[in-house]
């Protein structure tokens, strides 16, 4: 009675009120439309997160009938520089590792130019952007073998145009280190480059322009109005371009599969490729479950310290 | 936003294009080209002989039956997207205006396993789709996508964007909820609609190790796992790899012209929370 009275003379239209005064459906309903969701969701994403860590603790060879508990054996392996895997395992890791750390910079301030870069008034603006994207909508198989064309050491085209205005013309591009590399890193940021660089773009658009019409009065640059307006506004973008690039890049597969094929030995193949070859090529799913959750366990490690990086730049 | 001079920034802006385009007018120029054409040094940048041979090989050869892969990626990209539509939908509406026990619970599940790297679920899954019977055919490329979070994320936002006032009056008039959703809301949603729409094609018509694994028969292939099979196979007869990969890029390149505004929208709210 109370709670009617205030309901009706205090809020008479926020949602709250709104949805208490037309709820008029069973109880059941709500689960009904939550049930052709659920299904597959708990099939394709609940299931199998807890089932890998089953199969993680057998030696769970698809092609064997039995398939032993092993409590942590498929772990300790990953540490025990004596098994079969380790060497192995870890190089891939590294591998990751080494095309996280060079392609995570770029793919954070480049496209952080671009979108500065598209930030402004100018006639075409929309058509610009789109071209920067475009790459983007193009899956990395077509990425790769394209590439994996246009650098090719003999034949390709990269190198016949360096050669030609008189620069080395024979790098091996593809099948040699450093270069190997190079490839990787330059086209995944030349086919990620708009997705991270619409995200800043988004976010540069949500920053007030009082705020940098105030900078403007106190005499700032244009460098500290990017410093004190323009990097605290798009903080929260920043956080998630961070982390969602880095686990963009530890899942990197296609690339190294299609272009390098992880040569020049395997040494640009990554942790991902790895991990596909020892569970679905050569059917060892208790070990290669081990390895990813083990690579989840750094990622989340890794996630958290950006996310601990971020805030204490607050303070 | 500061005025510019006009002619260096149209030099700069246009100088960028070039890096992001001259690559794919090149795939496009070669898959023309013969076979030497297109490896001679220094090389022709237009087709002397502008010929359809690559894809006469392509056409021809049935280990890599391209049109069969290309129908294959339709049905599969098309497939996920009305899958994803329906299912998400459905869920972002209970979950956006519907209250239940549980509701904190469900959402917050969902939005956990956006976390999840996609690689921890490949092994269990290729055994669960084997389990299911769907190993090497189009379903596996269907269905297990079809739950990711993101659909029921940014629908969800998208109702709760939408106001309550229609929805009451369509109450008032006796509608149930299940009328309300299709008749109410869904259409207010449109836009959002088909920006999830646009976005689950895309994704599922360039996935590739997925469907590198889980299809091992030529004639289930979609298009990017036969890429890499059209590399293996003509190694250096380029303008066939390169005639494959425009076959593959085509669609999503029309696509993306036609419906850039949807694929730019729901690429940029992806970073977006809340």
């Amino acid at each position: 009675m109370a709670a009617e009275t205030f309901v009706r003379s205090e809020a008479p239209a926020t949602s709250e009120a709104g949805a208490t005064k037309v709820r008029r459906y069973g109880t059941l309903t709500p689960y009904l439309f939550l049930l052709p969701y659920f299904v597959v969701f708990a099939t394709f994403v609940l299931a199998p997160a807890a089932y890998g860590l089953w199969i993680s603790l057998h030696d769970w060879d698809y092609l064997l009938p039995g398939k032993p508990f092993v409590g942590l054996d498929n772990y300790q392996a990953l540490f025990d520089s004596d098994s079969a895997v380790f060497s192995f395992f870890w190089e891939s890791m590294s591998a990751t590792g080494i095309f996280t750390v060079l392609s995570v910079p770029l793919l954070l301030t480049v496209p952080l130019a671009l979108a500065l870069l598209l930030n402004r008034n100018f006639r075409g603006r929309t058509f610009f952007r789109a071209v920067y994207f475009a790459p983007y909508v193009l899956g990395v198989a077509v990425i790769g073998v394209l590439w994996r064309f246009l650098l090719d050491p003999n034949l390709g085209v990269v190198n016949a145009v360096l050669g030609a205005i008189g620069l080395p013309g024979s790098t091996p591009w593809t099948t040699a280190l450093p270069w190997g590399w190079v490839t990787l890193v330059g086209v995944t940021v030349w086919w990620t480059l708009g997705f991270n660089a619409v995200i800043y773009l988004a976010g540069l658009q949500d920053i007030p322009r009082e705020l940098y019409e105030a900078a403007r009065i106190d005499g700032a640059g244009r460098w500290s109005e990017f410093r004190h307006v323009t990097l605290p506004g798009l903080r929260p973008v920043l956080l998630f371009v961070t982390v969602n690039t880095i686990l963009v890049s530890a899942n990197m597969f296609g690339q190294s599969y299609l272009i390098t094929q992880g040569a020049p030995g395997t040494e640009t193949r990554t942790a991902i490729m790895y991990i596909a070859t020892v569970g679905l090529n050569e059917f060892k799913m208790g070990s290669a479950a081990a390895m990813s959750y083990l690579l989840t366990a750094c990622l989340l490690v890794i996630s958290l310290l950006v996310f601990r990086l971020f805030r204490e730049k607050d303070a | 936003m500061r005025r510019v001079k006009p002619v260096a920034w149209y030099t700069v802006l246009i100088g960028l294009s070039l890096v992001f385009i001259a690559p794919l007018v090149w795939m496009l120029l070669t898959a023309f080209k013969t076979p030497s054409e297109a490896t001679r040094v220094p090389p022709t940048v237009l087709p002397e002989e502008p010929t359809a041979g690559a894809f006469d090989v392509l056409l021809g050869n049935s280990q890599t039956p391209v049109l069969r892969w290309f129908l294959n990626s339709v049905l599969a990209a098309t497939g996920q997207a009305v899958l994803v539509l329906a299912v998400a939908s459905m869920a972002a509406y209970a979950l956006a205006r519907l209250d239940f026990r549980g509701k904190r619970l469900i959402f917050g599940m969902v939005i956990a396993t956006l976390f999840i790297p996609g690689f921890v679920l490949i092994i269990p899954n290729f055994l669960i789709v084997d389990r299911l019977g769907m190993l090497d055919t189009l379903w596996a490329l269907i269905i297990p996508g079809a739950a990711g979070a993101f659909g029921v994320f940014f629908l969800r936002q998208f109702f709760l964007s939408l106001p309550r006032e229609l929805e009451e009056a369509a109450v008032l008039e006796g509608a149930n909820q299940w009328q309300i959703f299709t008749r109410v809301v869904l259409p207010l949603s449109k836009p959002a609609l088909a920006t999830l729409a646009v976005i689950s094609f895309l994704t599922n018509w360039n996935d590739f190790l997925w469907p590198v694994y889980v299809l091992f028969s030529p004639e289930q292939y979609t298009l990017p796992p036969g890429l890499g099979i059209l590399q293996g196979a003509y190694t250096i007869n380029y303008p066939v790899i390169m005639a494959g990969a425009l076959v593959a890029s085509i669609p999503v390149l029309l696509l993306f012209v036609v419906a850039q505004r949807y694929v730019i929208e729901g690429v940029s709210r992806s970073g977006l929370k809340g």
